[in-house]
């Protein structure tokens, strides 16, 4: 894997056409992508708000991500697509250091967010998962009211300095997560007795009540009815004017719908990045094509 | 195809074993009644074990239920000053040691003016329980005013004359056979139809420690053992026990190391209970040099006895706790130990304390190794502090139990009925913490 210079191979596009062509014998759906593999398509971004090089996960022995390169644009809605098991909810626990909390889990490579690296031991992971939120696959709300949902994250963090100004900002978090005029009544009740739609914009209101810079949504969707969809779909529309939001899904559909570039990992590699719209209409490489077009996964 | 009428395609099965032929009617009956008589062999089970507690409860009740009842006799009392105070001396340590029982003869004696001979004198007298004379030292303590007056006082009477009066003695028994003589029958038929025999609540069972007399013999100081033994098990094992669990479910690497921890811990609480009470006099009495037969040690051992339950219900509560709340409270920057205090304990508390409750129960409950480290020893005085000696209620029902006279007897099943009593208590209120701490949504 000495590959000195990735960047500048992958970036010129004379390289980027003719290696599909040269690999595709080889790739079939349930297989990895041969060793050496580079990403097809555009990594970098003008300017990335994360950006991952070399990246490389082990749960133990089993290598989960191969060597992905990946910037994460400010103020964009990038999908991470792609089969089961792939590694694309993995990549995004990296982006936060969930990962930390699985002990044979082992992360190398750099991930800097702002420029800087996210696995530094200095650095502060409590804080690093203020900054990069996060809202999971199944709405977890904790066992407590509407409020105090909201209110944990700055509390825990000291963000207010009174009671009227954390009631500020719980409003406001509601407010922007579009739950404030379902919930203003009933504060006070359980976060758990809203139904799957409102729980989930529920943990978006608590993600965003820390003012993160990046937010991570583990397919935040897949638990919920189409309607309840729609509106966090539009919802993450309209986040995207503040943060940088990076989206697991497992529907195409919403991946096309709500993003501006898309990644498709197949079994730990990342074969293809780009533009969301030439992702799904012209995918250079042919596992994104096969994937997208209902081949498989 | 070996059935040429049969369709294409189909297997032909015989007509009276398809579905709803005569084969497979009675194999539907068949099974039907195997799984009736398999539903009535566990309700027969429940209502074995049912009736076997029944019977246990029905028999102990039966047993103890007179126990608490005592014989009172009254008493017309001289509180003579020159029986008191012969010399004058009225000092407190004086009249802490004067003659009460002559008081109590001179009382008796005086009941029955026709009785005269120093043998019948005598029977008289074994009416009385020897803790008359403290009873009246009592109330010539609390009010030294009473010498030289009067005073009808009522006192408890002997186990035997309680017997009688109870119709737990027969009798029809040849007089050489019987604790109380004819005469003594006689007297007390007699104090009875002049209403000076009364049966009471037996306030000494609760109050009293153990006596040699049956009639003064309490379990108020195994209570007190008990309940200083119990609060040195709760208030060691319990912050032990949680932090271990936390330790061991949130904090410990999973290695060779804390699977070996594992699985001594499971090992420890299948220890038989005896061997702590040997570990118990080997380290904190010949080692440590700390007091026998006290609650301290006592708590000590069942400390080290109770650790394992606590420790593996706490570790059960704590991975029950679904591992959505735990990233949540994480992906929004909580730390380690925020996320475990602010989300994970007061999850888990309901089964924390339940498991730390039934560990208590059951140490309540044990003998074993409070034998080991003396708190078997016959102790008459109610313990004042951790380190005065004491005993506790079970082992104090295993002492009365080798008692033979009927009088332990009762106070045996008396002693049972209240351990059940605090079982059923601390049981109860595992539950009513459970409902109050369990998730209110």
């Amino acid at each position: 894997m000495n590959q000195p210079n990735t960047l500048t191979r992958i970036e010129d596009p004379a390289m980027a056409e003719i290696q599909p062509q040269q690999a595709q014998p080889t790739f079939s759906a349930t297989e990895p992508a041969p060793e050496g593999h580079r990403t097809v398509g555009k990594i970098t971004v003008d300017n990335p708000k994360m950006s991952a090089r070399d990246v490389n996960v082990y749960y133990g022995e089993k290598h989960a991500i191969k060597h992905v390169e990946l910037d994460i644009g400010t103020n964009e809605v990038i999908a991470l697509i792609g089969p089961s098991g792939c590694g694309k909810s993995t990549f995004l626990r990296t982006l936060n250091r969930m990962n930390d909390t699985i002990d044979i889990c082992r992360v190398t490579g750099n991930i800097s967010l702002d420029g800087q690296d996210i696995y530094d031991r200095r650095l502060d992971v409590v804080q690093l998962r203020a900054r990069v939120g996060m809202v999971f696959q199944k709405p977890n709300p904790f066992p407590k009211s509407i409020f105090d949902n909201v209110a944990y994250g700055p509390k825990i963090h000291g963000m207010t300095s009174s009671r009227a100004e954390l009631e500020d900002l719980v409003r406001w978090s509601l407010e922007k997560a579009g739950l404030w005029h379902e919930v203003k009544d009933r504060l006070e009740q359980p976060g758990t007795g809203l139904s799957g739609g409102q729980q989930q914009r529920l943990c978006i209101a608590r993600a965003i009540a820390v003012s993160p810079e990046v937010i991570l949504m583990d397919e935040p969707c897949s638990a919920l009815d189409p309607i309840a969809t729609a509106k966090i779909e539009e919802l993450i529309d309209e986040l995207r004017e503040n943060y940088s939001i990076v989206i697991v899904t497992h529907s195409m559909q919403q991946a096309a719908r709500v993003s501006q570039r898309t990644a498709y990992f197949h079994l730990g590699d990342l074969i293809e990045v780009g533009e969301t719209e030439q992702i799904f209409t012209n995918p250079e490489h042919k596992l994104t094509e096969g994937y997208i077009t209902g081949r498989f996964g | 195809m070996n059935n040429a009428t049969s369709p294409k395609g189909i297997y032909a099965i015989a007509p009276e074993r398809r579905l709803g032929g005569a084969a497979h009617t009675a194999l539907v009956q068949r099974r039907k009644a195997a799984e009736k008589r398999f539903r009535y062999y566990g309700l027969g089970a429940l209502v074995v074990s049912l009736m076997f507690l029944v019977l246990l409860f029905a028999s102990i009740i039966a047993k103890g239920w007179t126990a608490f009842e005592q014989t009172y006799l009254r008493l017309d009392v001289d509180f003579a000053t020159d029986v008191l105070v012969p010399d004058g001396d009225r000092s407190e340590q004086a009249l802490s040691s004067a003659n009460y029982p002559a008081l109590v003869k001179n009382a008796i004696w005086a009941a029955f003016p026709d009785v005269t001979s120093r043998g019948e004198k005598r029977q008289l007298q074994d009416l009385v329980s020897s803790g008359a004379s403290f009873e009246l030292r009592n109330i010539v303590m609390n009010d030294p005013s009473v010498i030289g007056t009067q005073r009808s006082v009522w006192v408890p009477a002997t186990a035997f004359v309680d017997s009688l009066i109870k119709g737990q003695m027969d009798r029809s028994l040849p007089e050489s056979e019987r604790k109380l003589s004819d005469l003594q029958i006689s007297w007390v038929d007699h104090l009875l139809s002049n209403g000076h025999i009364e049966k009471r609540f037996n306030t000494m069972l609760f109050t009293d420690g153990d006596s040699r007399d049956p009639e003064l013999a309490g379990i108020g100081g195994a209570i007190m053992g008990s309940l200083y033994t119990m609060l040195v098990t709760l208030l060691l094992s319990f912050p032990i026990g949680v932090a271990a669990a936390i330790y061991l479910e949130e904090f410990a690497p999973r290695n060779r190391w804390t699977d070996l921890i594992e699985v001594n811990i499971n090992n420890l609480a299948a220890v038989p209970s005896i061997v702590y009470g040997l570990l118990g006099l080997a380290v904190f009495i010949n080692f440590l040099g700390l007091p026998r037969s006290s609650p301290l040690v006592g708590g000590l051992v069942l400390t080290l006895m109770t650790l394992p339950v606590v420790i593996i219900a706490s570790r059960a509560a704590l991975t029950s706790v679904p591992p959505s709340i735990r990233e949540a409270a994480l992906g929004m920057g909580a730390s380690k130990m925020q996320t475990i205090t602010h989300h994970v304990l007061p999850l888990a508390m309901p089964g924390m304390l339940t498991g730390a409750i039934i560990g208590m129960a059951r140490a309540l409950g044990e003998t074993a190794p409070l034998l080991m480290i003396g708190m078997v020893a016959f102790i008459v005085d109610v313990p004042k502090s951790l380190t005065d000696p004491a005993t506790a209620l079970p082992v104090q029902i295993y002492l009365w139990a080798s008692s033979p006279e009927r009088a332990f007897v009762e106070r045996t099943s008396a002693a049972i009925l209240v351990l059940l009593a605090f079982m059923v208590l601390m049981n109860a209120l595992a539950v009513v913490l459970r409902k109050r701490f369990e998730r209110r949504w």
